[in-house]
């Protein structure tokens, strides 16, 4: 362990697969977090084939099946598994078909807040004093509004559609990965080998990238495995007051807007989005909490 | 300690101009002449345009335009609703008893609950109490608050009949509110049942807003508590004999809680984006429901008042909590 963090990663592969074993090692000891790992890859699976695997298409509307209950309740049919909307669409193809669009937006919005803070934060650690203090106070300005808040209002401005709505949850998300990015390279730059590698004529960029960034990014990934799951659950907000995807897209969130007059005569309409969202979110969060412990040798005791 | 003080309230001020100016920026972003969406339908001849345009300042150089609305700011002028014609700032504090009331309650509960679960989660490490409660506690802190009111609203009033689905009282009681919280208006009021229905309208939208912050408190409590619970001054109070329930609750619980209540203070951000979703499902009055509805309406001056209004309390209670943590713990006032 000891020898692994102190070899500066250079990119050898023997170095490299040792440190995955060890990651897997301590990442299988925590079994919610595999657990966890499973139901993901599950909706991976589901958000890769959806088309392959809904009985239907999700927009097809049957028009004598209309808010038909689940199969196993008095009136449903297997036909449709889990019950058709108040449109007479099968809930179980929306679903699946829903799996895309919160898998896709916690890509997307994680690969954009990831980048853009990663890089931003690495400027602010390596800036001149006056650089990194305007930095951080913008990214004190951004966190000042709710994110909810600022993503609605960003969305209010861009017109809601589900794109705008990933851009402003990007945009709100950004600030927790400069500070994070910031922090560890404040604190990995006083380091010897850091100096080692400045005398030896390394450039700035290299020094930024090549030496600092890949030991900074223990917390970095733990905070986009959590960052993961806020996504989905802001985009399903937004979707739910009407400010992100718009009907009749599968969404999640627009789902249970849509249901939400219905919500005392038929509850498989309300419950089942919901539950989609909580088990997807509860997977990530597990993870989250794994990787934690895994990589972050401060916590591994607890 | 001066110095700390002032050295925090000095980064205060970059911030709050910057917020100004976002929130003065936003309005002239937006797709769209606010003077054209203020028409409406009915459209404008160019000389009436001209004359509001004068009258908004419109017309003026931008950096004189975000002068008067700074100087604005700092006299509580934030312009008027277009929908309502009153001043922002008034609505404002009239609708902010109601999110102040339920995120107060909110607060009560997720304290009272997750305190006691970090505890004891805490102190059965890794036994079943501690598995049960963490897992609970990570299923609350996973959760679609959205839906979680639905299901709540299925089961307590569709089912059970036993609490209303929206607002702050039922519509036969009615009473002038002095203070503006339902439920000391409504106690104050005397009139027979009205405090029982303003308590039944508050029990779902405080559980709804409570679930996150409480599921946060207690695994931060829990562990609070382990790190505290390894430190030596407790192995000496064990080894002096003291009982657990004196130990855990008192000599680590004290120590433990100042993380915690940092926690308790960071949490404000979230109630206030919890109070956006809860307020619209419940119909709750308050400065959530009014910044939804006011962006749907298209109430600029509302979306960029409210906007200013709500950043500056984040901020003012993010950097009291950093004061009084700096007081709690001197090790944060030499960094």
């Amino acid at each position: 362990m000891t020898e692994a963090s102190a070899t500066p990663p250079t990119g050898s592969a023997p170095a490299r697969s040792g440190r995955l074993r060890e990651f897997w090692y301590y990442f299988r000891e925590n079994r919610g977090a595999v657990f966890g790992l499973w139901i993901f890859v599950a909706f991976a699976l589901c958000a890769a084939f959806a088309p392959i695997l809904s009985p239907y298409d999700p927009t097809e509307q049957f028009r004598q099946h209309i808010l038909q209950p689940p199969a196993w309740q008095e009136g449903g049919s297997w036909a449709f598994p889990l019950g058709t909307d108040p449109l007479g669409r099968d809930m179980l193809s929306r679903l699946i078909e829903g799996a895309r669009y919160s898998f896709f937006v916690g890509i997307v919005v994680v690969t954009f807040a990831a980048s853009g803070g990663i890089l931003v934060g690495l400027i602010s650690g390596f800036a001149p004093k006056w650089l990194d203090m305007i930095i951080m106070r913008i990214m004190d300005i951004i966190l000042a509004f709710p994110s909810l808040l600022l993503a609605l209002v960003l969305v209010a401005i861009l017109g809601p559609s589900l794109t705008n709505a990933m851009i402003a949850i990007g945009i709100v998300l950004q600030p927790h990965y400069v500070r994070l990015t910031r922090a560890s390279v404040m604190s990995e730059r006083k380091k010897d080998y850091v100096t080692a590698a400045r005398v030896v004529g390394a450039s700035r960029l290299r020094l930024m990238f090549v030496t600092v960034l890949p030991n900074c990014l223990a917390p970095i990934i733990v905070q986009a495995a959590l960052s993961f799951s806020t996504a989905i659950l802001d985009a399903a907000a937004l979707g739910f007051l009407g400010m992100g995807a718009q009907p009749p897209t599968p969404e999640w969130g627009t789902m249970l807007a849509e249901a939400r007059e219905f919500i005392l005569r038929a509850w498989w309409v309300v419950t089942f989005p919901g539950l989609a969202i909580l088990v997807t979110v509860l997977a990530i969060n597990l993870m989250g909490d794994g990787l934690r412990d895994a990589l972050d040798p401060k916590l591994k005791r607890s | 300690m001066l110095k700390y003080i002032i050295s925090r309230l000095l980064t205060f001020v970059p911030t709050f101009l910057g917020v100004t100016l976002i929130s003065f920026a936003f309005i002239r972003v937006l797709p769209g002449d606010p003077i054209i969406v203020m028409a409406g339908e009915r459209g404008l001849t160019d000389e009436r345009y001209a004359e509001l345009s004068a009258q908004f300042g419109f017309d003026r150089p931008i950096y004189a335009q975000f002068w008067d609305y700074f100087t604005g700011v700092l006299q509580g002028d934030l312009g008027q609703s277009f929908v309502t014609k009153r001043p922002v700032w008034d609505e404002f504090f009239t609708l902010f008893p109601a999110t102040l009331e339920l995120s107060i309650c909110a607060m009560i509960f997720a304290v009272a609950l997750g305190l006691p679960a970090g505890v004891i989660a805490a102190v059965h490490r890794g036994k079943f109490f501690d598995r049960a409660l963490m897992s609970t506690a990570l299923v609350g802190y996973s959760m679609p608050i959205f839906w979680w009111a639905l299901l709540l609203i299925i089961v307590f009033s569709g089912n059970l009949q036993w609490t209303p689905v929206s607002g702050r009282i039922d519509l036969i009681y009615y009473f002038p509110d002095p203070t503006g919280f339902m439920l000391i208006d409504s106690l104050t009021s005397g009139q027979k049942g009205a405090f029982g229905s303003a308590v039944r309208h508050l029990v779902l939208p405080t559980i709804v807003l409570g679930t996150i912050p409480l599921a946060v408190i207690a695994r931060q409590t829990r562990s609070a508590m382990l790190e505290v619970l390894g430190e030596d001054y407790i192995r000496t109070a064990r080894a002096k004999g003291l009982s657990s329930g004196r130990i855990n609750g008192i000599h680590a619980l004290r120590n433990a809680l100042i993380p915690v209540i940092t926690v308790i203070g960071l949490s404000v951000g979230t109630l206030l984006a919890g109070a956006i979703l809860t307020e619209t499902i419940f119909s709750w009055p308050g400065i959530g429901k009014w910044m939804v509805d006011s962006i749907f309406r298209r109430d600029y001056p509302v979306v960029q008042g409210g906007l200013l209004l709500i950043a500056v309390m984040v901020m003012i209670v993010n950097l009291t909590v950093d004061m009084l943590y700096g007081v709690i713990n001197p090790k944060i006032r030499k960094s």
